[in-house]
């Protein structure tokens, strides 16, 4: 039999383990992956969503960014560029007649003439590029002459009269003088001007007219040509600049001397840039509208993202307040249960039965036109966050008497303790899912408000999507662009929220996928 | 005997909420300072004088107590600020104003009912092919933009480019002819397209999660045809919560839209309100709060009860 009995084994059996050999439990190669990683993942495989989110980056960024690059203010406006079309630089750099500040136009021989003749004389055509289809229309016996042209929206003022001191007179002819463009054209003759009482202080009949049963008619001569009734040169205009119109070897006056100073003819496109670059400094370097303008001249791009950041900035605070009063009212109701939550319960009932119509007429009523946004603000918190609060009870209800929530109680939890680092951390997904869904609930609310002129937003320097469409519904049939873009804006809003939290609550809760509330 | 038992609690609990809700409401609108505008031709002096006969600047307990007499004897005050309406009992301008927006409503419902739910089942059943997917798509969109944005789209399509209807409701009190309910028409079809969408989502919804209970698998071993066991099986036990959704929107017909009223120039009682806040005429809004209040809190209380009604498995109360 082997002898088994080690009891003296001489030294030199023995060996060092050497270090390496040491077994340590092996380190994880990946990285773990938590409850918010996890939703993160199943998000980002919904492609509907994350372009929905890529869309609302988008839109947040033109809210940010547009009133800080854009010239115009919110407060900017201008009547002679009311009603303008949408205009872009990239389709006026390629020659596209679309999105070009031009609208179709049919119109008969003297109105076209009007137009055309407008072109002709300063070189900024109403007309685009001064290219026109005729056409003839029957009724009957009677025929019709038609012109068929693009009106560009920002030349079609042409020029007007401006009653100007001596001063501003000589600081046009200095603009004039250092620049070489022509702002001021010859004044007309008063006794030529056209007699209707429509007409005979529109600037821009510069050409010879006569007038037949209150209507003006242009007057051409032997070559058919506009014959110009431009004042005979008296040198007594004032006018010193070198920059005259075409074949002017002093042969026009430039301007009528009045008590106050004189009487000019200015073209409205010209004259603008001058004033904005020359006299005001105010960052407008030429008339040119994005979105176009509203009725009262205000441009749409600026308007619309400064009250789109409005809207937004409203929205997170709103959602942020109700989120910490719903979370913690329906902590407590969910938690303690039995009569408190009857009687809080109760409470909320009663908040919530009031329509949302009466707490902020109420509000507005009380708090005076001056606080508006004060009383959008606190309507929105007096009943905003009561479906907060019902879904974070819901919540507490199903996690409170689990085994988790024994176990921590067990160890001496406080009930506080319990609340927000057991209970509530579990709750959160569905939480930030129905936060994310109020955001358009508040957006869309404010904006029907401010629509319906429950709330007037436009005041000073803010406005609001919803002003925006209301004040251009009269002028849906006539200028369109009015309501296009704060109307696209809004729907695209909405629409990408939608989404948004739709794929959100299948991240945080894939067992509801599919399943529409 | 549980549901009547259900029913007396949720009416009383009712009465009390819109009680407490008037009560509030009625001391903030005493609260504001009363404001009279007058137009040209008349007296500020005298109208100052009938409001003070009727006791508009006693003490506000006193007013609620004469305001709750009044209100039994069908009397909910007179206009004031609106030219229009001046020394009118507002009960009486409150019914006229009724009809065209109730109309409207009512005929939205009667659109939105059976397409939303011929959309919802269509899409159910089939599901994830392409009609589901368009149908779904297509309700995504309409949900989530406002109503404003169509009905701007619906007034500038059909009532302007292709004229098509009148743009805005005409007036006048025949809201039976035929040239009038041509005018009513894209209100209707605005209101519509959102109330098609919710019901065809919630449709497709229940009726998803039913196609794929075990009775139904049990309804086909009987030998059941897939429509039979479908519409004998599936679609009813579907709209049990569809249902009284439809009641609901019976109810709340009345108080109609405030935003779409005021796109097609609907005489009705949404242009009331609206006109009652901006001239500050507080009779007028006072019982028209009570009205959006009543209607709302009368919609939520007919769903709950026929829940019960029509599925007597749901016994609300029961113990």
């Amino acid at each position: 039999m082997e002898n088994k009995n080690y009891n003296d084994i001489p030294k030199e059996m023995f060996e060092f383990a050497s270090v390496g050999d040491l077994k340590h439990d092996q380190k994880l190669d990946t990285k773990p992956i938590g409850y918010f990683k996890d939703a993160f993942l199943r998000f980002r495989k919904n492609k509907g969503s994350v372009f929905a989110a890529i869309i609302i980056g988008l839109l947040v960024l033109y809210a940010i960014i547009a009133p800080l690059v854009s010239q115009f203010t919110v407060s900017y406006n201008d009547v002679y560029f009311r009603y303008t079309l949408p205009k872009s630089p990239i389709s006026e750099a390629l020659g596209l007649d679309f999105w070009d500040g031009c609208e179709e136009k049919e119109l008969t021989q003297e109105m076209f003439y009007y137009y055309y003749a407008m072109g002709e004389e300063t070189g900024h055509n109403a007309v685009k590029n001064q290219t026109y289809s005729r056409y003839i229309k029957k009724d009957g016996l009677k025929a019709t002459t038609y012109y068929r042209f693009r009106l560009d929206s920002y030349h079609s003022n042409g020029v007007v009269f401006k009653n100007v001191t001596a001063d501003e007179y000589a600081n046009i002819q200095k603009y004039q003088d250092e620049t070489g463009v022509q702002v001021i054209y010859p004044i007309t003759e008063k006794s030529k001007r056209p007699t209707s009482a429509q007409d005979s202080t529109n600037a821009n009949y510069w050409f010879k007219t006569y007038t037949e049963n209150g209507k003006t008619y242009v007057d051409f001569d032997d070559e058919g040509n506009f014959e110009n009734i431009y004042r005979r040169y008296t040198g007594r205009d004032g006018y010193t600049s070198t920059v005259r119109v075409e074949g002017d070897t002093p042969e026009y006056d430039y301007a009528l001397a009045n008590q106050t100073g004189y009487e000019i003819r200015v073209n409205y496109y010209e004259y603008y840039i001058y004033y904005h670059t020359y006299v005001l400094n105010d960052g407008i370097s030429e008339p040119m509208f994005l979105f176009g303008t509203t009725n009262y001249g205000q441009d749409i791009f600026t308007c619309l993202a400064s009250g789109a950041r409005f809207s937004f900035f409203l929205a997170i605070v709103v959602t942020l307040v109700n989120f910490t009063v719903g979370a913690i009212y329906g902590a407590i109701e969910g938690y303690y249960g039995g009569k408190t939550d009857l009687i809080m319960e109760r409470i909320s009932d009663l908040l919530s039965a009031v329509p949302f119509m009466i707490v902020i007429t109420l509000l507005k009523l009380h708090m005076g036109s001056a606080s508006n946004v004060w009383a959008l603000l606190i309507a929105f918190f007096v009943t905003g966050w009561i479906g907060m609060a019902n879904s974070v009870r819901m919540q507490f209800y199903r996690f409170k008497n689990q085994e988790y929530v024994l176990a921590a109680r067990t160890l001496g939890a406080s009930d506080r303790r319990i609340m927000f680092k057991h209970i509530f951390p579990n709750s959160l997904g569905t939480l930030i899912t129905s936060s994310i869904l109020a955001i358009p609930s508040v957006i869309f609310s404010e904006s029907s408000l401010s629509y319906l002129g429950i709330i007037n937003l436009s005041t000073g320097n803010i406005t609001s999507i919803g002003t925006l469409l209301s004040s251009a519904q009269p002028y849906l049939t006539t200028y369109p662009h009015m309501i296009l873009f704060p109307a696209i804006f809004i729907s695209l809003l909405m629409l990408s929220f939608n989404l948004f939290g739709n794929g959100l609550r299948d991240a945080f809760n894939p067992s509801l996928r599919g399943a529409e509330d | 005997m549980y549901m009547f038992k259900y029913i007396m609690k949720r009416l009383g609990l009712m009465l009390m909420t819109f009680l407490i809700i008037m009560i509030m409401c009625f001391v903030l609108i005493k609260l504001l300072p009363i404001v009279i505008n007058v137009s040209i031709g008349q007296d500020a002096d005298i109208i100052k004088a009938q409001i003070e006969a009727r006791g508009y600047y006693d003490p506000i307990p006193v007013q609620f107590v004469n305001y709750i007499k009044r209100i039994f004897q069908g009397d909910f005050g007179i206009g004031v600020n609106m030219p229009e309406y001046r020394n009118q009992p507002v009960l009486d301008v409150f019914l006229e104003k009724l009809p065209p927006t109730i109309l409207i409503n009512i005929y939205s419902v009667l659109i939105s009912v059976p397409v939303g739910l011929g959309l919802g089942i269509l899409a159910a059943l089939k599901k994830n092919k392409w009609q589901d997917h368009t149908i779904s798509t297509a309700v995504m969109i309409v949900i989530s933009v406002p109503s404003y944005v169509y009905a701007f789209l619906i007034q500038y399509l059909f009532c302007f480019e292709l004229g098509w209807f009148p743009l805005t409701m005409n007036s006048g009190y025949d809201y039976f002819s035929p040239s009038m309910f041509l005018s009513m028409l894209p209100a209707v079809f605005s209101l519509s397209f959102g109330s098609i969408a919710g019901y065809a989502r919630f449709t497709r919804a229940e009726l998803t999660e039913v196609l794929t209970s075990e009775f139904m698998l049990l309804a086909r071993t009987k030998g059941l045809t897939r429509s039979q066991a479908t519409v004998r099986h599936a679609l009813r036990n579907a709209m049990v919560p569809i249902f009284p959704m439809i009641i609901g929107e019976f109810i709340s017909v009345l108080s109609g839209s405030l935003v779409i009223e005021k796109i097609f120039a609907i005489p009705g009682v949404g242009k009331l309100y609206l006109d009652s806040i901006n001239t500050q005429d507080y009779d007028f809004f006072m019982m028209l709060s009570g009205f959006y209040t009543f209607v709302g809190l009368a919609a939520g209380i007919v769903i709950d009860i026929s829940y019960g009604i029509i599925d007597p498995r749901i016994r609300m109360g029961a113990k």
